[in-house]
């Protein structure tokens, strides 16, 4: 009981500090304002990997496809189109949902190393086209001077307020993964996580739900990727490549797959980590790879699950059921 | 009894055979199974009893016909499977361990969708059945110990609501005790009027509940027989050696 207690008072205390930070940056501004700012993007883009990835057990390495499409097609709707930002959002990630629908549906019947094949390609596919389709992408050079974030010719006159709102949005997308992971949605993403065969065994449509994952994970992608065009004011073929994919991928498993909290834990570490160790220098990089290594080995399920790993390790073999076997 | 068996079968498997890439793993196979009867499926290791239950669902692809209650299963579909109330345990239990046993449970009853009534009167029956996984609702299912796991998987598949249940290994790692007691369990549910076809490895106790019994090796259907026929494990063996 001591050790709920005091891994509830060590979780109370990760949430504070995190909140301090926040709490920080606002009245600092300056760097730290930005790189919250793009931890806060970065973790609504995972919060969506962790849908498929996390709570269905398949593999994407395509999610950048995703953003890329959010990102231009706000881009270009409000550069060359003059939209508002409120009305190219929106149908950013909608082209990115039906995109997912008609990809997801023939793809996602490969199951391990060739569907992760099949999505990387998507990815490679679509940056291709972001390069080479340059009367309406701009090519390598890119398109710059995207509005800020606003609505009804309203926007948001500096960087703090860009990140309240990043934040907002931050908060809506993992109260929906929440939600959703609690849901009969939820579970049934679940029981294909766990066993398809077991999952169809029951009743559960595994087709179906494999490309609703899909198609949310893409939802998600899309809107990061739309914020990012709009927070940073500038989109180009190597924002979406296939950096964004490995970042994406060590936020995921260092924060914690299929944890509501993983990606929001991921991405802060992951964005704050290359700062922390700016002092080192030339040795930046080795001592970024060294802590990585070092969350890998203690923490393999993430830091999300630290809590959890010493309540179990509290509770002892109390915690787990006798019987004989 | 016997009048029922001697009508048209409920079950009915016809010429069903399955490969696995170039491994033929069952050999096209007949078996029958009366409304309301225990059929088991005994057989070594490699035998195809597990096979010929993931074939009759339609998870593993082959050819070949089954028949349930007058209508054709489709085959390749276990989604449609299930909804026709034949419902899997499957070997290994194929529970979800990161998941809590209540989830687990509720997952069982999935195709009711939001027929809440309907779920909490399945799930006291099977709370009556397994007072163990009452105390254990919030436990996750991964750390239950192994026979407390099989009654899980039992109990979510009776979540379900089937008809005829299809059972693979049931005792497969449980203690003798254990796997006495899980298997009169399923005596009960088979006098309560249940449908069942019972692949396991432990002939005697398979044979203490079950009307008849089908014997496998490599891959087909060697015997058909009725428990006074095996007295011990040596005419078990007898008919296993004659096939080969």
């Amino acid at each position: 009981m001591a050790g709920f207690r005091l891994s509830g008072i060590a979780a109370t205390l990760c949430w504070l500090a995190g909140a301090a930070l926040v709490g920080y940056a606002f009245v600092s501004g300056g760097y730290l304002v930005t790189v919250l700012g793009f931890a806060a993007l970065y973790a609504i883009f995972v919060t969506g990997l962790n849908f498929f990835m996390g709570y269905t057990g398949q593999v994407s390495f395509g999610q950048n496809a995703f953003a890329a499409i959010g990102g231009y097609t706000s881009a270009v709707l409000t550069t060359a189109f003059k939209w508002p930002v409120f009305a190219a959002m929106p149908l950013g990630i909608a082209a990115a949902a039906l995109l997912a629908l008609l990809i997801g549906y023939p793809t996602l019947r490969l199951r391990g190393h060739y569907l992760a094949m099949a999505t990387l390609a998507l990815g490679m596919i679509v940056q291709e086209i972001a390069v080479q389709w340059d009367s309406v992408t701009m090519g390598y050079t890119g398109i710059a001077a995207i509005a800020p974030l606003g609505a009804f010719g309203w926007e948001l006159p500096h960087e703090r307020a860009q990140l309240a709102a990043l934040l907002a949005a931050l908060a809506l997308a993992v109260w929906v993964s929440s939600r959703l992971k609690h849901s009969r949605l939820g579970h049934a993403l679940a029981a294909i996580a766990g066993s398809e065969d077991a999952a169809r065994a029951l009743g559960i449509d595994v087709a179906r739900y494999k490309l609703i994952a899909f198609v949310i994970a893409a939802v998600y992608a899309a809107f990061a990727g739309a914020l990012f065009a709009h927070h940073v004011g500038f989109v180009s073929p190597e924002v979406f490549g296939l950096h964004m994919v490995v970042l994406g991928f060590t936020m995921l498993y260092v924060g914690g797959i299929g944890s509501v909290y993983g990606p929001l834990i991921g991405a802060l570490i992951i964005s704050l980590l290359p700062e922390t160790f700016r002092s080192f220098k030339d040795y930046q990089d080795l001592a970024y790879g060294v802590a990585l290594i070092v969350i890998l080995i203690y923490a393999p399920k993430g830091l999300s699950s630290l809590m959890r790993m010493w309540r179990a390790r509290k509770a002892g073999p109390a915690g787990v059921s006798g019987g004989g076997k | 009894m016997s009048n029922e068996l001697s009508a048209a079968p409920w079950l009915s498997v016809e010429g069903l055979s399955a490969r696995y890439g170039k491994v033929e793993a069952l050999r096209p196979v007949d078996i029958t199974l009366a409304r309301g009867e225990l059929v088991a499926v005994l057989g070594p290791n490699g035998a195809g009893k597990s096979t010929l239950l993931r074939a009759i669902m339609g998870l593993t692809p082959g050819n070949g016909r089954v028949w349930f209650d007058g209508a054709e299963l489709p085959r390749g579909d276990a989604q449609a499977v299930t909804t026709r109330g034949v419902i899997l345990v499957p070997e290994g239990r194929g529970i979800f361990g990161p998941m809590t046993v209540r989830e687990n449970l509720d997952l069982g009853a999935y195709l009711l969708g939001n027929q809440r009534g309907e779920m909490m009167a399945r799930l006291e029956r099977v709370f009556a059945l397994f007072p163990r996984l009452q105390d254990r609702q919030s436990q996750l299912a991964g750390s239950l110990s192994g026979g407390e796991q099989q009654m899980l998987a039992i109990g979510r598949a009776l979540m379900a609501g089937p008809r005829l249940l299809l059972l693979d290994e049931p005792s497969l790692g449980l203690a003798p005790r254990l796997a006495a007691e899980i298997l009169d369990t399923l005596g009960q549910l088979n006098r309560a009027g249940l449908g069942i076809l019972l692949v396991e490895q432990r002939a005697p106790l398979a044979l203490k509940l079950a009307t008849r019994a089908y014997l496998m090796a490599v891959g087909r259907v060697v015997a058909e027989v009725t428990p006074d026929q095996i007295a011990s494990p040596h005419d078990l063996a007898r008919y296993y050696f004659a096939a080969a």
